[in-house]
């Protein structure tokens, strides 16, 4: 085991108002590894998600991303080496799917050209000037990954990663996820169709808690 | 990236939004317009009175309707886009200053709109007009404060749209009392630094509390 895993829960448990969504979660994630995350509608996949992004605070248990302690101010020192692409859209639906990705490169502190680079990377070179709200679901889901291509995270979330893609797209899924994992990254991956996943091992969400799947 | 240039950015964005939808250029301004329009059709057509009560219904419209303008902003930001935004390692104490200016060139531009309108129909009697330069903007800055602060609280409550009315309202009560004395000291020939202070200080105050409280009610949003 790494000395440094990228993801390391210890007995985590999330709350939110009277609603239990995890407890005792156990997990850890090593530098170059790709894991699937299982569980049905509603089991806290998203949830988990999004606490491992930092974007939420575990109520009980501890837990590090990055180094930085989950609940400390540290987490915002390792915020920037994290891409979640959820299952909403991260984009501004008035604006452009190139003026979205260069927002991105700005606020990233990237090259703008890398923003329409990366447009063409996922496919949607011609597109950049098509507003957010115009384009198709699988055209939004092509955007938020260019932002993984453009901020270049140790840390790659992707929540219902194959949902609604063609088999074109779910290739650049798979692509983007191994350019994160070769430059020794780590990869979560949520699907409800694990026999598309390709990844090292998988856990699902039972009752709160983490199980590794067989 | 430098402090001032996340705020830039934010502000930029809030902007080019608006600039897609045009919702206080088409829809908020006219319809503030239509109200100060509506006024005079309810009590009369007595000039003196409509002159004297101008000033007042004038503010009183851009509050109400400021709220608007407050609304459509706080509305930009979605659960995703703050997520994005927060994993960008964007200073909250930036993304507050940023939607706060673009907020309060957004009210700026409202109260800019519904002038010629007040002075159409209103007529007021304009002495000392110059120093509206300075009455409108803190004005708007304080309304544009008030609103991205009311934008977190509800944000973060979970509550929304539905809460920053009766949160904006009774906290710009100061904003309309030194605009409207203000005002009416121009018109009187009075001093009007006791007024102009207080706007500043209301300004100040909110631009204090919201920077400090900006960290933590980003935060605690589920």
């Amino acid at each position: 085991m790494n000395a440094n895993p990228i993801v390391s829960l210890e007995n985590v448990g999330l709350r939110i108002g009277n609603t239990l969504i995890l407890r005792h979660a156990k997990m850890t994630l090593e530098p170059g590894e790709k894991v699937g995350l299982l569980g049905p509608n509603g089991s806290g996949k998203t949830t988990l998600l999004r606490m491992i992004a930092t974007l939420l605070r575990p109520t009980s248990g501890s837990g590090e991303v990055l180094g930085a302690e989950l609940g400390t101010d540290a987490v915002y020192d390792v915020r920037h080496r994290i891409v979640m692409v959820g299952h909403l859209p991260g984009l501004y639906p008035e604006l452009t799917l190139g003026e979205n990705t260069r927002f991105v490169a700005r606020l990233a502190g990237r090259p703008l050209e890398l923003a329409d680079e990366s447009l063409a990377m996922v496919g949607l070179a011609g597109a950049s000037e098509r507003r957010a709200d115009q384009s198709s679901k699988g055209m939004l889901r092509r955007a938020e990954l260019a932002r993984a291509l453009i901020i270049e995270p140790t840390l790659l979330l992707l929540d219902e990663a194959h949902a609604g893609l063609d088999a074109e797209a779910i290739g650049i899924v798979d692509d983007i996820a191994e350019r994160v994992v070769g430059a020794g990254g780590a990869v979560i991956l949520v699907s409800h169709e694990p026999d598309r996943l390709t990844v090292d091992r998988s856990v699902q969400i039972v009752d709160g808690t983490l199980e590794a799947v067989s | 990236m430098t402090f001032w240039r996340q705020v830039y950015e934010i502000a930029r964005k809030d902007l080019l939004v608006e600039s897609r939808t045009a919702e206080v250029a088409l829809m908020t301004a006219p319809f503030g317009a239509a109200a100060l329009i509506m006024i005079p059709l309810a009590i009369g057509t007595d000039a003196p009175l409509l002159t004297d009560l101008g000033p007042g219904l004038y503010w009183i419209v851009v509050l109400l309707f400021g709220i608007l303008v407050i609304l459509r902003k706080s509305a930009v930001d979605g659960g995703p886009q703050r997520d994005l935004v927060r994993l960008l390692g964007i200073d909250p104490a930036a993304r507050f200053t940023g939607a706060t200016i673009a907020t309060s060139l957004l009210v700026l531009l409202f109260e800019v709109a519904l002038g010629p309108v007040l002075v159409a129909l209103y007529n007021p009697d304009l002495r000392g007009w110059p120093w509206l330069f300075l009455i409108l903007p803190l004005v708007a800055i304080g309304m544009g404060l008030l609103g991205t602060i009311a934008s977190g609280v509800t944000t973060s409550l979970g509550t929304r749209t539905s809460l920053t009315p009766l949160l904006v309202v009774p906290l710009a009560l100061p904003l309309l009392l030194g605009a409207t004395q203000a005002f009416e000291g121009l018109q009187l020939g009075g001093s009007i630094v006791p007024w102009l202070v207080l706007l500043f200080a209301v300004d100040l105050a909110l631009a204090v509390s919201g920077i400090l409280a900006s960290g933590p009610l980003e935060e605690a949003v589920t």
